[in-house]
């Protein structure tokens, strides 16, 4: 039998034509997914949080699913005690625009954010009981945006002020992704201070990068708000969140518009990119590649043949009557009998033990006393 | 003329009922409950498979059958509820997150069936419940009964965890309320806006999974699972002046429908200190009254009932409003309370003092103290003091498994009976063990924490309570099974504790690779080069004037310069 899929897929070709067909597979992308990491604890690193969030905001507003992000925050910063408005985090001063917002869901949280697991995320080497929404499903028709914040310097980004992960571990990763051909393509961003030294080990197909500031420079941070009383944003990403806020689903803009955002004026550093291991022109690929995630339906008149339902058998009635347990049954827990414990073979230390006390006992008294033994 | 059959009408499968219980409290904050509850004639333990859900959140239904639950309770707080403030709340929970599980004696290997299942809980609540390992879980030999229904209770099959790091937030509250019939999108979850939920003292959001009773014979079950959610807003954290309370102050929203989904939808204000309004003043006026008994105490409640259209009034909006006339008024002592706090000095010894308060006038009655302490604090068991009223208090009953390191923790249960308007103190020493410094988390300086204290009771009650299950109560009196009308059980969580360790200095690593290579450079490099370093003679390089001049002589033949 050939499989239904393929099936409606002839169907398919078989009655449109062949100009459709062609669009339908242009872009060479069929699912979009994000990977989006804040990698620093504490207050006074607010801003991380609301970097990566504005980012998860965009993404989610443009079409791509919650079960197709792993969003991972190293801290909890929306309930932490010292934020005077609790369940919010707001990347503009005054309080304009709360990127928690009321329907957010975090994958990674708090110490599980390390560096053993982005990369376990990336590669897919996963514990076999992780559940769904912790792993990143892709496969060869995704394309990945991968979006990083945090503390960084020449060649390293720093997690959780504990470890670091350098830029040769991440591009050996996604050699590893490409290998398992786990993408598509795939969209870097990277706001560190450093952060250009972060892709320029890469050297896998398909990637295209962008980092907030180039090498030996500072990316710096945009306004404190006085009542919360930390800097809320990066100026890279605040500029980027501007940028994608006139995005909509169906928006033609394209990645050099992209690159052209935040410029020295604006952020202070340099923004850069790289696009030499990418194939495609960066004019023809457009923002929604990446930050959307553009369903394609397919139509079939077909009847589809469903299975038969189950129907659930009654068993008879149980004669047994049940009853509720006492909560604190008094006489029956002081009169327990205390457990059996499990008999486990005396262990080799006692073993050895043993065999010393005999030894010397025999050496001392000597052997005619072993037959009043046995 | 033949007898009229009456026939019950035919049950439905499904059954949900959400209630709001809003209970004004003496300090001029507000205690507000939800309960939603789902009814499911079903039995996933002798049908293979179910593939029709309705009500039941697939996801919850797929794990019971998966890992062979027989009941499941996990909840998730933010704040410490301070009994003595408030009172005893309906539905009690230890700060950060707790998760303990019954399961059926049809599990072969329970410690890996619990390994997934957190894994998967996990998964489904956004919380990190993937830290839950044999190092903080622990096996409850008396403490922990189960809620449900089952001739059983073989404690082998019963696993208990806390963390009480975890933070609970907008990502938690999110999947919670996914898991309701109707959404958050009608009847009582429309109020629940994590603004003003987190916005409070003290926030609890859990789920109940068990099988009760489907009637008064009890000879078939049908699966329940509990949804609440428990809230104290606070008067002056919340900007007001006057002490009035009403829906939209606290929850921005009013309730405008009740669920279609479900078969009861009520909202109960618990007024039995204001009997002729003397206290406070409730708008809209109700004639609906209800009694229930609860917590030991007789209570009489307005009751809102949201199916009806009239609640609604012209406006189709509910707004409640209560607002305060007069500031008197005590509130009833609770009969048990619970502290515990660690004493003592320094980062090597210390000592852990849980102190339990009786304070009924005559009556004496038997707690049950469960202690789960981490391993890395090494209690010292021989100085283990348990006192009442300045006498020694034998308990009737010890069970301790002592901890072994990086593998599991201290378990100490002790069934104490306490003496009538008493305090019994049980005091502990114990150690701080130095970890591996690859053991720390990443902000060591923090602390580490020692979960709650459990103490489970039957506190006498003064009026008597019901023992009939039946399906009429109200939830919020209904979830504690009730054996005997003397007395009622109560469960009571101490405040976590945060130790210090003694933490190493982290940079250490990084200058004795420093100082050595330096040492080696200096010291061996040194050695190396009187060791092997030859003299050689050279000519100085000499001038250009002498360079030229030997040039010329050497074409001459002369002997250089």
């Amino acid at each position: 039998n050939i499989n239904p899929c393929v099936q409606i897929i002839i169907h398919l070709l078989s009655v449109i034509s062949q100009n459709s067909a062609g669009q339908f597979f242009s872009s060479g992308h069929t699912n979009n997914w994000a990977v989006l990491v804040c990698t620093s604890r504490f207050w006074f690193n607010y801003r991380h949080v609301a970097n990566t969030l504005s980012v998860y905001r965009s993404v989610k507003r443009l079409g791509i699913p919650d079960s197709h992000i792993v969003l991972m925050l190293a801290d909890d910063m929306a309930c932490n005690h010292r934020n005077p408005k609790p369940a919010t985090v707001f990347s503009h001063k005054n309080m304009e625009l709360n990127v928690y917002g009321d329907d957010v869901e975090v994958d990674y949280r708090g110490y599980e954010v390390t560096v053993e697991n982005f990369l376990r995320v990336l590669t897919g080497r996963l514990p076999p009981s992780t559940p769904r929404s912790k792993r990143l499903l892709s496969d060869d028709r995704s394309n990945i945006l991968i979006y990083l914040t945090g503390h960084g310097g020449n060649g390293f980004l720093k997690f959780q002020d504990s470890e670091e992960i350098s830029n040769v571990e991440l591009a050996d990763a996604f050699e590893q992704m490409w290998q398992k051909r786990r993408y598509n393509e795939l969209l870097f961003i990277i706001d560190t201070c450093q952060g250009a030294s972060m892709y320029e080990r890469f050297y896998s197909p398909n990637i295209m990068a962008l980092a907030s500031s180039q090498v030996g420079e500072d990316s710096l941070s945009h306004q404190p708000d006085l009542a919360i009383g930390v800097h809320l944003m990066d100026r890279y990403t605040f500029y980027m969140l501007e940028f994608l806020e006139d995005i909509h689903p169906a928006s033609k803009t394209n990645m050099n518009d992209l690159f052209k955002v935040c410029p020295k004026s604006q952020c202070v550093s340099t923004p850069g990119h790289r696009t030499d291991l990418f194939l495609r022109d960066p004019g023809s690929v457009l923002i929604t590649d990446f930050f959307g995630s553009v369903r394609k339906v397919e139509l079939t008149m077909d009847a589809i043949n469903l299975t038969d339902p189950i129907n659930p058998v009654n068993g008879e009635e149980q004669k047994e009557v049940y009853s509720y347990a006492d909560q604190l049954p008094v006489s029956e827990i002081i009169h327990q009998k205390p457990k059996q414990k499990d008999w486990h073979p005396p262990d080799g230390f006692i073993l050895g033990l043993w065999t010393l006390i005999l030894l010397v006992f025999f050496k001392t008294y000597g052997i005619k006393h072993l037959k009043h033994i046995f | 003329m033949e007898a009229a059959h009456c026939q019950p009408p035919p049950r439905e499968k499904w059954l949900l009922t959400e209630e709001l219980v809003i209970r004004p409290l003496h300090s001029g904050d507000i205690y507000a409950s939800f309960q939603f509850r789902t009814l499911w004639d079903t039995d996933f333990m002798r049908e293979n498979k179910v593939s029709h859900y309705r009500l039941f959140p697939k996801s919850l239904g797929q794990v019971i059958s998966k890992f062979s639950v027989r009941e499941l309770h996990i909840s998730f707080t933010q704040g410490y509820w301070r009994t003595m403030q408030w009172g005893q709340p309906f539905i009690p929970s230890p700060p950060g997150a707790e998760l303990w599980v019954w399961f059926q004696d049809s599990v072969t290997d329970v410690d890996a069936t619990w390994k997934e299942l957190t894994n998967v809980l996990s998964g489904i609540f956004c919380a990190s419940l993937n830290f839950i390992d044999s190092t903080n879980t622990v096996q409850p030999s008396a403490s922990f009964k189960p809620l449900g229904l089952g001739n059983v209770t073989d404690h082998s099959f019963l696993r208990y965890a806390t963390l009480p790091r975890e933070i609970v937030c907008t990502e938690n509250l999110t999947p919670w309320k996914k898991l309701l019939p109707c959404g958050s999108k009608a009847g009582l979850a429309v109020l629940l806006k994590s603004e003003k939920l987190f916005h409070s003292s003290f926030h609890s959001q859990a789920v109940h999974i068990r099988s009760v009773c489907q009637d008064w014979q009890c000879k078939t079950t049908s699966w329940e699972l509990r949804q609440t959610l428990n809230s104290v807003f606070d008067l002056h954290n919340s900007g007001q002046t006057k002490r009035e309370w009403s829906l939209f102050k606290m929850f921005s929203r009013t309730l405008t429908e009740a669920c279609p989904l479900a078969s009861s939808s009520k909202l109960y204000i618990d007024i039995t200190d204001n009997p002729q309004g003397e206290q406070f003043e409730l708008s809209p006026a109700t004639s609906l009254l209800s009694q229930a008994v609860v917590l030991g105490d007789r209570r009489t409640f307005s009751v809102y009932d949201l199916t009806q259209e009239t609640t609604f009034g012209t406006v189709r909006s509910l707004n409640l409003l209560i607002r305060w006339k007069s500031n008197e008024g005590e509130m009833l002592r609770p009969l048990l309370h619970a502290e515990r706090y660690v004493a003592g000095y320094g980062l090597q010894t210390g000592e852990i003092h849980t102190l339990m308060y009786n304070n009924h006038p005559y009556r004496s009655f038997p707690v049950l103290l469960l202690d789960s302490v981490p391993w890395y604090l090494r209690l010292y068991i021989h100085t283990l003091s348990v006192t009442s009223k300045g006498k020694d208090n034998k308990p009737s009953y010890i069970h301790y498994e002592p901890s072994k390191d990086r593998v599991k923790p201290h378990l100490l249960e002790m069934l104490i009976q306490l003496p009538p308007n008493s305090v019994t103190e049980v005091t502990v020493q114990f150690e701080r063990a130095l970890l591996k410094w690859t053991e720390y988390p990443p902000d060591p300086n923090h602390g580490f924490y020692v979960g709650s204290s459990v103490i489970s009771s039957l506190v006498p009650s003064t009026v008597a309570m019901h023992t009939n299950s039946t399906r009429e109560r109200p939830l919020f009196s209904s979830f504690f099974p009730c054996k005997e009308e003397s007395s009622y059980f109560v469960r009571i969580y101490t405040e976590p504790l945060l130790v210090n360790l003694p933490t190493p200095d982290f940079s250490m690593p990084y200058n004795v690779i420093c100082l050595t290579c330096t040492v080696v450079a200096v010291g061996y490099g040194s050695l190396y080069n009187l060791l092997t370093r030859s003299f050689q003679i050279e000519e100085p390089n000499p001038g250009l004037a002498k360079r030229i001049a030997n040039v010329i002589r050497r074409m001459r033949g002369v002997p250089p310069l």
